[in-house]
């Protein structure tokens, strides 16, 4: 009897709680509201920063974070976006996917944030997606990964595997001749960057021999590298991810493996040029959008890109590839704020989609070199890439260099965000024969 | 096409890999009944104080590796008298405490010194058979893993501190009244555990990439093998490290390195379900058996 009243009180009380909250939450989502159409100076413009600054993606969450910390001070000092200041919330997710589900959902239900940028992974993108779907949240993801995202909500901002391998397959395949081994990190990344490695090598009359999949935890090596003894292929592509995976390089130097290596993940993320003694990254190919080493205007003048972070920050290790995409995308949010002349998102989404370019007539906002534009089609950006290679005593040279369009979702798939509203993300294996 | 030298590197590096992680492991839970947590982050310890060694005080690398025993065995000291004495007993108790501690340890470490940690490049070069091109450190590696057995079973047998580590592991009430100081054992006990996981800490530096969370990867490892191998320390590590670093290195070269790992754990499933006190525990059991027998 007494324990019915007693839970019919806690009922009553517990109702009373979420009709408190769902009050407070109304008032404040009206109060950034309010924030959001305001353009006169003392207004805030929200935005959150989600990078990892502990855990097991610290390494490359940190430049990320930094990055961006760069483009908003940069940004407050010369006036704001339209007159107002940004306000930064950036917790650390600590990569730790459920963590960066309940500060997700935090920064959009309570801190109303105006634009969202979030997470290193590929599993993390996929993690938050739904969340960031079901609130219509601008959300920049600016990794780069595998492709094929058409989500209306979401600016992949970051070169995908077909702009990244294709920059520095093709190179490899003239280099050295057309027998390829491919070893991939064993999560969806990997997965479907491997796929692209079969797709490409297609595309350039060159052929995968072996293929090898390895988990995240794994640090020996040697049977991985007897394995590409003995398949003897021209070159190998290496989609190996994470600190653990590190040792490979170390070991396949140590173990006189001497054949070149393409990358989409090694150096400019983890700068393993910087990290490991010399020689394990030797004859190592990176296709990248930017490394710290390229030799873009922007990058190497003085007070240029490099300078103004390690102004900043001068005890940072490295600006790594994502550092340089968290900083343009951030200018290009304020462009896309301006041209809209409001933060309500619908507008700026909006005005992202009507094609936002960044270049030489900007700079310093696309510090990897030449201009990029944003495709509104598929919300993915056509970035410059290069090819940088590493020589005996780690110093890294640019050998290529030329503009990749996004051409996965816009040309094969035919996403076009424009006109119709999705949340997919596609894969090459449900378009190409050769990627199954 | 099987390559049987291919095959017997690979079987050298796990097994020297599972001797070194397991044998602190072993002689810290075969003499003092403490399960320890932070075992791996012991093992992270060493590795870091090599790189320190190494790098920040420009030390060669087998004194860096010498610094790192010492620095992990005054460690290993300084955390038995502040923390693990006072668990003795209490199983569940020294878990808890030292699982906190290897939580407290590895993201120590992060604040500390970062995310990564410079690389130490591997000694000794290369050995070029045929196609194929191995490390000569992972042959160092194994003739260590041996001689580290070699010292611990010379430590148990043939000094007075090993006399007095055993009597007190048969019966600590009886060692304490014929006079062994068996609080300095269990100190000295945990001091040397923790020096061989440094060890094995400076031991794998050159190979794998030196991270706060380096640990965790260690820690599995050497409870499998240590729970393989049943209540023998010496015996019972170099046997288990033997027949596991078999399986482990014969499906990784056959299949690949996943399905190495799950062999590796049905393999110990097996071995825990029929010989509940691991392989040392079947030969006792079985000499014991033999012994009635003839009586």
């Amino acid at each position: 009897m007494s324990r019915k009243g007693v839970s019919r009180r806690r009922f009553v009380t517990a109702g009373g709680a979420a009709l408190v909250a769902g009050l407070a939450g109304c008032s404040q989502s009206s109060g950034s509201g309010a924030s959001t159409d305001g353009k006169s100076s003392g207004e805030t413009v929200k935005i959150g920063v989600l990078e990892d600054r502990s855990g097991t993606f610290a390494l490359n969450g940190t430049p990320k974070w930094q990055a961006s910390k760069l483009a908003i001070e940069e940004i407050n000092a010369d006036g704001g976006i339209d007159g107002a200041q940004i306000e930064l919330f950036d917790p650390d997710p600590q990569s730790d996917n459920s963590r960066y589900k309940q500060l997700t959902r935090k920064m959009i239900q309570q801190r109303g944030v105006d634009a969202l940028w979030a997470g290193y992974a590929s599993s993390t993108r996929e993690a938050i997606r739904p969340i960031v779907d079901r609130q219509d949240q601008l959300y920049f993801y600016t990794t780069q990964y595998e492709g094929g995202v058409c989500d209306k909500n979401v600016f992949a901002v970051g070169p995908t595997a077909r702009q990244q391998l294709g920059s520095v397959l093709p190179y490899l395949r003239e280099e050295y001749g057309p027998k390829i081994y491919t070893i991939a990190a064993d999560y969806n990344f990997g997965q479907l960057s491997a796929d692209w490695v079969k797709v490409l090598a297609d595309e350039n009359d060159a052929e995968v021999i072996g293929e090898e999949f390895i988990s995240l935890d794994t640090s020996q090596f040697s049977s991985t590298i007897n394995n590409i003894q003995e398949a003897d292929p021209d070159f190998v592509m290496s989609m190996l991810v994470g600190k653990n995976h590190t040792a490979f390089y170390k070991q396949k130097a140590s173990a006189g493996l001497d054949v070149p290596i393409g990358t989409s993940t090694a150096m400019a993320q983890g700068y393993e040029h910087r990290r490991l003694e010399p020689p394990a990254m030797e004859n190592i190919y990176a296709g990248v959008n930017y490394m710290e080493e390229i030799p873009s205007e922007s990058n190497t003048r003085d007070g240029g890109f490099v300078d103004r972070f390690y102004e900043m920050f001068p005890d940072a290790p490295y600006i790594n590839e994502e550092a340089q995409t968290n900083y343009f995308s951030t200018y290009m949010y304020k462009k896309a704020v301006e041209q809209a002349g409001t933060f309500e998102q619908p507008e700026v989404k909006e005005a992202l989609e009507s094609g936002i370019s960044l270049g030489p007539e900007h700079a310093p906002e696309a510090p990897e070199g030449g201009s990029i534009e944003l495709d509104g089609a598929t919300h993915h950006v056509d970035h410059h890439m290069w090819v940088m290679k590493a020589d005996a005593e780690h110093n890294v040279e640019a050998v290529k260099d030329e503009k990749i369009p996004e051409k996965f979702l816009s040309e094969t798939v035919g996403c076009d965000l424009t006109q119709e509203d999705e949340e997919t993300q596609y894969t090459p294996r449900d378009y190409f024969e050769e990627a199954e | 096409m099987v390559n049987g030298l291919n095959l017997a590197f690979q079987y050298l590096q796990q097994f020297s890999v599972l001797v070194l992680a397991a044998v602190g492991l072993a002689i810290i839970f075969g003499i003092m009944g403490v399960i320890n947590l932070a075992h791996g982050e012991f093992i992270m310890v060493g590795a870091y104080a090599t790189v320190f060694g190494y790098h920040d005080l420009g030390l060669p690398l087998l004194a860096s590796m010498g610094l790192a025993v010492v620095v992990t065995a005054a460690f290993g000291f300084v955390v038995e008298r502040l923390l693990i004495k006072r668990t003795y007993g209490r199983l569940f108790d020294s878990m808890v405490v030292t699982l906190g501690l290897s939580l407290v340890l590895s993201q120590g470490m992060l604040v500390l010194r970062g995310t990564s940690e410079p690389s130490i490049p591997t000694p000794f070069g290369t050995i070029t058979y045929g196609a194929f091109s191995q490390s000569l450190y992972k042959v160092a590696l194994a003739l260590v893993a041996v001689g580290v057995l070699a010292v611990v079973y010379w430590l148990f047998t043939q000094t007075a501190y090993g006399v007095r580590a055993r009597a007190t592991i048969q019966n600590e009430e009886m060692s304490r009244a014929l006079g062994v100081t068996t609080e300095r054992v269990y100190s000295q006990t945990f001091a040397i555990g923790s020096a061989l996981a440094g060890l094995t800490g400076a031991l794998l530096a050159p190979l794998v990439s030196v991270n706060p969370t380096m640990g965790g990867t260690y820690l599995v490892k050497s409870f499998v093998v240590v729970v393989v191998g049943g209540p023998s320390v010496v015996l019972g590590t170099g046997l288990s490290g033997g027949l596991l670093g078999a399986v482990d290195a014969g499906v990784t070269y056959f299949y690949d390195q996943t399905m190495g790992s799950i062999v590796l754990l049905v393999v110990t499933v097996f071995v825990i379900r029929f010989f509940q006190d691991g392989i040392t525990g079947f030969v006792e059991r079985a000499r014991d058996r033999l012994a009635a027998e003839g009586a």
